[in-house]
């Protein structure tokens, strides 16, 4: 037999395995065989010329520049954010729903086009040229925000939703202030969702380098887009992995700071069934920062729809009406409604492995630790599912070539390589969301339930579930969004003749013509709706058990 | 925990089915399934043979052709196409000892002498059509000397006007390079960036053929006379160039020769390419030193010279073919003209000293 202290880690380790196999498999080795070859270039382990990069001034601008615009945006994200994350969860109004859906929307536009968009409204020629913002950092952080802002708002949302009201009416209702209940009250339990959403902002924006390459131009480099540089053009590796490993040791730092910030003296919260109220006059800042926020999210679009409606200098549907053929002279490969299908096909594998690995990793990371060593292993194993996003795509795209060429792990044809790629991109939002959640949750409700006889199972569906479902909708359309707008990997990985709406867009842009662009524009149109759809569709989902709560 | 009402009990079984049965509806969506056509038929005869085409994300072609030449030669043609050209270089050379197909398309003369040196290509066994020896790239030979890359289509990288705005305006379009740094035209030219674009690189490098050492100096005047840089093609030619789909306005725009086919207004094209700031790209093909398929690789190759797919590349790549015995299409032909004599640089000397310039330019646009 074996002691307590042992079965459950072996349990632990047991629930971890698949997911740990998915992201070694994927993840930890195709990275580690590109920065082998940075390092070991030629079979000879050769770490000067590494070391030499990292003292060149152009790196430390480039590093500077990389936190700096990531640090800015971020805290303009969780400002922006969460006044609606507030509006769009707690209060009831019309159009609710569809605002909750429609804000989901920047998430999932490609970034080539988002960044025409942004460039037509901020660019000389523009109606926002006087501002002179085209090519600044500040047109580069607002794009930033305008791409991220959503999972402050899904993140927060979600465990805002479900937040337990009576604590903060019984500090109003003892005098404090409503800015007091807001800081001594409401803050603090909503602490590790605001953490964890500020955490995924900020590694997105510090990988995101289209946006960095489009609104600033080449003027502003990234870590990102420099590993970009240096892999696909100069194919300088040794440079590539100094910056790549630079990339890893942050990502590290920045999760262990996180893990202390989410670390609350009592995570569980008591949660309730959502019950959204009328607006009150008191709510009017929260509506406003939503107003704003709406504004500033539906500009670029307006932009899009706008162009998508002119055809050769009249208003018209023939950019939609294209979308079925392959573009003007044979641009596709596959018209863009065959484009469509595949994208959402290829969402829903994604979707699952990502719902599938996330809430498995989410049970294993938030399970109450006994002794030391076992709360390290769980600490340890939250950041390593984080990891994916703190890496550079090319890096991975490149590493899958070079290291699943070989049985066992001959996997570079693999028709599933695409869904695999966007569910390790879908992962840590799952995870980030589901995480606040389960860790909410009292432990003793599971002892009592152990108590009455439940098996595990049982204490799963009667305790975990009936909280974890709405959060794990929001997952579950995230992830679902990631994957429908994933460009970097897919247009790496994605075979000719099945392309997603996003690499068929960029394909359109980039070419010259008024018909292809006019599509681009449409078919990023249609995308926008898909998603909004999608997501009004989730929402509507509900399961048998939550009602009775 | 309250007990339920029958009739709530009633609409949660009724809102359980409907869950499962929308799962059921999703599980049919997934890709899994109708993955990969199978090696064989179901009577246990062989399927046809594969070849793996691996290309850059720009190739296209008409189903039609890929369809008759799978026909013809018995073979199954899988396309792989993403990244740039750079990209797909990289991607070859890392590749080298096990590639991920059979042949290649799509390298340019900017990048091809680094992946004939890295031994990625085997000795190619095809007959090129006229016209196409103008194209060869000097140096692609194996170490017996024998041609390792096709020349398959070209196109030149020239600085283009938009007419209509400098006749409204009353002003002389610039012709040369020199005249972009000219004050009377300062502010009204857009390039994509050296670093981001490979366009943009060809810009760089046409400076470099014309003003050699001294190209930082020409690019120090450039930036003085508001030159502005972007990231890609499409954000300088799409939002910037006043012809482009966003209307921007800037009348000077850094694209190709063939562009002007594509501004065309009734019977007329409202730019044109200035034909003495070109700089000449090539596009070549070739087959594999670690191919599965050697045989159907040559057939590749071979098919991709042939005139039914040299006649199809404007329409579907953009580009000029080598064969010079191939029509034009008719707006091609009226509107599309190539420079007689466009700018070229040494491939090796590229492959050497391309880190040096792009570190050079991106220090001069960022100081």
């Amino acid at each position: 037999m074996l002691s307590m202290p042992a079965r459950r880690l072996l349990a632990l380790l047991a629930l971890a395995a698949a997911p740990v196999l998915v992201v070694g498999v994927f993840f930890v080795v195709p990275v580690a065989g590109m920065l082998a070859r940075g390092v070991w270039p030629d079979g000879d382990f050769a770490p000067g010329a590494v070391l030499e990069v990292l003292a060149r001034p152009r790196t430390g601008r480039v590093l500077w520049f990389t936190v700096w615009s990531a640090s800015v945006a971020t805290v303009c994200a969780v400002l922006l954010g969460l006044p609606a994350a507030y509006a769009l969860h707690r209060l009831e109004f019309p159009l609710r729903r569809l605002l909750r859906a429609a804000l989901l929307v920047p998430f999932v536009l490609p970034t080539v086009v988002v960044g025409v968009a942004f460039r037509q409204l901020l660019g000389e020629a523009g109606p926002l040229g006087f501002l002179g913002l085209d090519g600044t950092p500040v047109a580069i952080v607002a794009g930033l925000v305008f791409f991220n802002v959503s999972v402050v708002i899904r993140t927060v949302g979600g465990a805002w939703e479900t937040l337990d009201p009576r604590p903060a009416e019984a500090a109003a209702a003892l005098g404090a202030t409503p800015w007091q209940v807001l800081r001594t009250v409401t803050l603090p339990a909503l602490r590790p969702a605001i953490v964890s959403a500020a955490t995924v902002v900020f590694l997105f924006c510090a990988t995101s380098f289209g946006v960095v390459l489009i609104l600033g131009g080449p003027r502003y480099a990234s870590v990102e887009s420099e590993i970009y540089l240096l892999t696909t053009n100069l194919l300088d590796l040794p440079a590539a992995a100094a910056l790549s490993l630079v990339q890893l040791f942050a990502v590290l730092a920045l999760l262990s700071v996180a893990a202390r910030l989410r670390a609350v003296p009592d995570p569980t919260v008591a949660r309730l069934a959502p019950r959204p109220r009328r607006p009150r006059a008191g709510d009017w800042p929260q509506l406003a920062g939503t107003g704003l926020l709406l504004v500033l999210v539906s500009a670029p679009i307006v932009t899009l729809v706008v162009g998508s409606l002119r055809v050769d200098g009249a208003w018209g549907l023939g950019n939609y009406r294209a979308l079925g053929s392959v573009g003007s002279r044979d641009a596709l490969v596959v018209p863009v409604t065959e484009a469509l299908e595949m994208s959402l096909r290829t969402a829903v594998d994604a979707t699952a492995m990502a719902l599938l690995v996330g809430l498995l990793v989410a049970l294993v990371v938030t399970r109450r630790s006994r002794g030391r060593a076992e709360r390290r292993l769980r600490g340890l194993l939250d950041g390593f599912f984080m990891l994916p996003l703190g890496v550079s795509a090319v890096t991975l795209g490149f590493g899958f070539l070079i290291t699943l060429d070989r049985p066992p792990l001959d996997l570079r044809d693999a028709g599933l390589l695409v869904p695999i790629a966007q569910a390790l991109v879908a992962l840590p939002l799952v995870v980030r969301t589901l995480v606040p959640v389960l860790a909410g949750i009292d432990d003793r409700q599971r002892q009592a339930a152990a108590s009455l006889g439940a098996g595990p199972l049982r204490t799963l569906v009667t305790v975990d579930l009936p909280v974890t479902w709405r959060p794990l909708l929001a997952a579950a359309g995230f992830a679902f969004a990631a994957s429908l707008g994933e460009f970097g990997a897919t247009a790496f990985l994605a075979r000719d003749d099945r392309p997603t709406l996003p690499v068929v867009i960029f394909r359109l842009i980039g070419h010259p013509g008024a018909m292809n662009y006019g599509m681009a524009l449409a078919a990023s149109v249609v995308l926008a709706a898909t998603t909004t759809a999608v997501m009004l569709a989730v929402e509507r989902l509900r399961v048998p058990s939550v009602g009775a709560l | 925990m309250q007990r339920m009402r029958p009739s709530v009990a009633a609409t949660r079984r009724l809102s359980a089915v409907a869950l499962t049965a929308s799962l059921a509806l999703l599980g049919a969506c997934s890709t899994m399934g109708e993955d990969d056509p199978p090696e064989t038929t179901p009577e246990g005869s062989p399927a046809p043979e594969r070849v793996v085409l691996v290309t850059h994300d720009s190739f296209a072609l008409p189903k039609k052709l890929i369809r008759a030449f799978e026909a013809e030669h018995g073979l199954t043609l899988e396309v792989r196409a993403s990244g740039d050209a750079g990209t797909l270089t990289n991607k070859l050379v890392l590749t080298q000892d096990n590639p991920t197909g059979d042949v290649a398309f799509g390298i340019d003369n900017t990048f091809a002498s680094r992946a004939v040196e890295a031994d990625v290509f085997a000795a190619l066994d095809v007959q090129p059509p006229s016209g196409a020896e103008r194209f060869v790239l000097p140096g692609a030979t194996n170490d017996d000397g024998d041609p390792v890359l096709a020349p398959v289509d070209q196109a030149n990288v020239c600085v283009n006007v938009d007419d209509t705005w400098f006749e409204r305006e009353g002003l002389a379009p610039p012709e040369t390079l020199e005249d972009l740094a000219d004050p009377a035209y300062e502010g009204l030219f857009v390039t994509p960036g050296a670093t981001t674009s490979s366009p943009g690189m060809a810009f760089l490098l046409a400076t470099i053929a014309e003003y050699g050492e001294e190209w930082p100096d020409y690019w120090e005047r450039l930036l003085a006379n508001g030159v502005k840089i972007t990231d890609g093609w499409s954000d300088a030619y799409q939002v910037d160039f006043t012809q482009g789909g966003g209307k921007g306005d800037r009348p000077i725009v850094l694209s190709y020769d063939s562009s002007p086919a594509f501004t065309v207004d009734g019977d007329q094209t409202t730019t044109s390419a200035l034909l003495d700031t070109c700089f000449a790209q090539v596009e070549y093909a070739g087959v594999l030193s670690g191919a599965e398929n050697p045989d159907g690789a040559q057939q590749v190759v071979q098919w991709l010279l042939d005139e039914d797919v040299q006649a199809a590349l404007p329409t579907s790549m953009y580009v000029f073919p080598v064969d010079s015995g191939v029509e034009l299409p008719e707006d091609w032909a009226r509107f599309a003209e190539q420079p007689s004599d466009p700018a070229t640089v040494d491939p090796e000397e590229i492959t050497e000293r391309r880190d040096e310039w792009l570190r050079e330019w991106s220090d001069l646009i960022t100081r």
